[in-house]
């Protein structure tokens, strides 16, 4: 009686999967989705190595330094960073002096003491980077109806997000001939970028990094874009996960410490069973 | 089970004995996890996964219960409190990998654990109570963790809180008030977030339970064994201590350092990365798609495209996606060969490992592709092959089949001999 019953309704399942079956073939062999622009012309990002890469991995704090450099003078024009707090940034190295003087180049909304309007007041070292917007609004409105993402995470938001970022900064490009001539439809409207390494093929943000020089840096190193891509990627990295190099460093003695309790744990199991044939 | 031959607690300490007296607890672990429980001496290591499943759930419990301190469950903050958390708080970030990790080992020793159920008949008689209970622990762990996924409030855990409550909206005439009523609201929002919040926090302990009762009910018939064949003596046995304390205790070992790996190397290789968006309700994401150990599911879920006589396909989907694992809760009776173990039954054996196994694979795999063709048609053969392998071809090849030879005892398996089978009348 229950293996009637179970056959019942193993046959209902299965027949109305043969039937979704046989009817999604049928319109897979006669009517097949037609090929896209996206599909064909979107690249996956580009190799490229980072100080931070691999189970050994660290960062460079000048690179970091430098990477932030371009952020605070290119990126932050529209991308906030609000997970960040001015303090983080002695972690890239720079003294306590140096980070409240960084902190007091950005304004952050505040409260006037005496009469409670809303005012703006330098950063301390306490405050996290401000928006550039002060809403969602405001940040459509001076950006072709796109909102510049926070970049507090990017480089975790994204497949592969270091490579991913320093892709995009160094992949604009003109849209190539054979796309047009393939999807004739698919032209870059106005007011977008063609950019392969983006989902989408074409992006509201204009190339940001234009020029080798466009940031000067401190320590001399040449600021070509590929240069800059590379660093801000990196200091995007560290701003998505400041514990990157403590994680990996704590992983080891971990995994070692695991490594000789397991061998002993072992022995001591070989040992136990010694007399036991099993 | 205390088999005749197990030793007894005899408290030699006299704050032992007076403890012993009052309150029973030493002699309740002797007897369930020390010298005083004896288990087949022929168990192989997946054997070992119930107890690293016990070890998983622990690990989440605390590991959750430290970050609750630091959680918020308004859909204004939670996303920040979550990053709050992993930068400012002492090994905060450690606590958040551990956490999330630790929902996947959980459910990769949970899956391995099952299957060592499916191969060796652990779910047929005296064992059924364990089977069934531990069922009910696989239906309140998929809870946890779907509810779970939804608090730091992402792009994906919203998204996919919205797609798994649309389900409810499928069930005809009771579906969008209940759904509604589920959710507080018409879509995932604050009243959701709180709620589940508070469910999570609570299901771990009602998991706990139920898996108190899983064991209990084991220890009554006591553990199977890879041959299936029931312990008859002295000699088929170990005590559990020091045997499988020793045992267990280095197959940790080799847990921890897997799964250490992948908190302190690959923290996010099984995550999403749409997560890290803040959810976003006015922005679908491309790919809508739950954690890796839901894919099987998922894939029988959309495996259902087209309208049954009168059926929507929405609601077959949803009926499939709850049946294949309520079709579990009835393998005790769809199963009926009296061999427990799959090593005794080729045929059953055949279909285990070149139909079942492909089938969950490819329906695993789809799970977490795009819903687009050739996809879809893959999970609806595997999900075909997965249905007729439980419902149809189970009971007849538990009928019909001709089973090997099954050793006279697990004394007889180890030892390629038994002295007490000399002296049974041939069976």
């Amino acid at each position: 009686m229950a293996r009637i019953l179970s056959i019942l309704v193993g046959l209902f399942f299965t027949v109305a999967l043969a039937w979704s079956f046989v009817l999604g073939a049928i319109t897979a062999a006669t009517d097949p989705s037609p090929p896209t622009a996206e599909h064909e012309f979107h690249l996956l990002p580009k190799e490229v190595h980072f100080s931070f890469d691999g189970p050994f991995g660290k960062f460079d704090n000048q690179q970091l330094q430098r990477g932030f450099q371009v952020y605070k003078e290119v990126c932050s024009a529209c991308h906030a960073l609000k997970h960040v707090a001015f303090r983080d940034l002695a972690a890239l190295g720079y003294t306590e002096a140096e980070v409240k003087a960084i902190a007091a180049g950005f304004t952050v909304p505040g409260v006037d003491p005496n009469t409670g309007e809303s005012t703006m007041r330098p950063g301390a070292p306490t405050d996290y980077f401000p928006s550039p917007f002060a809403n969602d609004v405001a940040a459509r409105a001076a950006n072709n109806n796109a909102v510049p993402p926070d970049l507090s995470l990017i480089t975790k938001a994204r497949h592969e997000g270091p490579a991913y970022v320093y892709s995009l900064l160094t992949g604009f490009q003109d849209q190539p001939a054979e796309l047009l001539k393939e999807f004739p439809d698919a032209k870059t409207p106005s007011g977008l970028h063609y950019n392969p390494y983006f989902p989408n093929l074409n992006l509201a943000m204009a190339p940001p990094l234009t020029a080798d020089g466009q940031v000067e840096y401190g320590d001399g190193t040449k600021s070509t874009v590929d240069q800059m891509s590379k660093d801000v990627a990196a200091f995007l990295t560290w701003a998505a996960e400041p514990k990157l190099e403590k994680r990996k460093q704590t992983g080891w003695p971990i995994l070692g410490f695991l490594l000789f309790a397991t061998i002993l744990g072992y022995m001591s199991y070989r040992n136990i069973w010694a007399d036991k044939k099993h | 089970m205390s088999f005749p031959w197990a030793k007894e607690y005899k408290p030699s300490h006299p704050f032992m004995k007076w403890m012993d007296d009052r309150l029973p607890l030493p002699r309740l672990v002797y007897n369930a996890v020390g010298s005083g429980y004896e288990v087949p001496r022929n168990l192989n290591y997946f054997w070992n996964f119930g107890f690293l499943a016990g070890l998983c759930l622990v690990l989440q419990i605390v590991t959750g219960i430290v970050m609750a301190m630091h959680y918020a469950s308004n859909t204004a903050v939670a996303f920040d409190t979550i990053e709050m958390t992993v930068r400012d708080v002492n090994w905060g970030w450690l606590m958040r990998y551990a956490h999330a990790n630790g929902a996947s080992a959980f459910f990769v020793v949970i899956y391995i654990h099952i299957f060592r159920g499916f191969f060796y008949g652990s779910y047929k008689a005296p064992r059924e109570m364990v089977w069934l209970l531990g069922v009910v622990i696989f239906l309140l762990m998929m809870a946890t963790a779907f509810m779970g996924y939804v608090l730091p409030w992402g792009q994906m855990s919203f998204w996919g809180a919205k797609v798994i409550t649309g389900l409810f909206s499928a069930i005809p005439l009771v579906g969008e008030p209940l759904q509604q009523w589920l959710l507080g609201g018409f879509a995932p929002d604050n009243a959701a977030l709180n709620r589940f919040f508070s469910l999570h926090y609570l299901l771990p302990f009602v998991i706990l339970g139920v898996v108190i009762l899983h064991i209990w009910a084991l220890h009554i018939p006591g553990s199977s064994n890879p041959t299936g064949v029931e312990v008859k003596s002295e000699s088929d046995t170990v005590p559990f201590y020091p045997y499988y304390v020793a045992k267990d205790g280095w197959a940790i070992g080799v847990f921890a350092f897997l799964y250490c790996a992948m908190v302190f190397f690959f923290p996010n290789a099984l995550g999403h990365p749409d997560n890290y968006i803040p959810a976003n309700p006015m922005s679908t994401p491309a790919h809508i798609v739950p954690e890796w150990y839901f894919w099987p599911f998922y894939a029988i879920l959309r495996a259902f495209t087209q309208d049954f006589f009168f059926i929507p396909a929405k609601l077959m989907g949803v009926l499939a996606m709850f049946g294949a694992i309520l079709v579990w809760f009835f393998l005790p009776w769809l199963d009926k060969s009296p061999v427990r173990s799959g090593s005794y039954r080729p045929l059953y054996k055949k279909f285990f490992w070149f139909g079942l196994i492909p089938a969950m694979a490819v329906l695993f795999y789809c799970g977490g592709a795009p819903a687009a063709e050739p996809y879809v048609m893959f999970s609806q053969i595997a999900a075909l092959y997965y249905f007729a392998h439980f419902l149809i071809i189970l009971p007849i090849v538990s009928a019909i089949e001709k089973p090997l030879p099954l050793p006279y005892s697990i004394t007889e398996s180890v030892l390629g001999e038994d002295e007490a089978a000399k002296l049974a009348p041939s069976a």
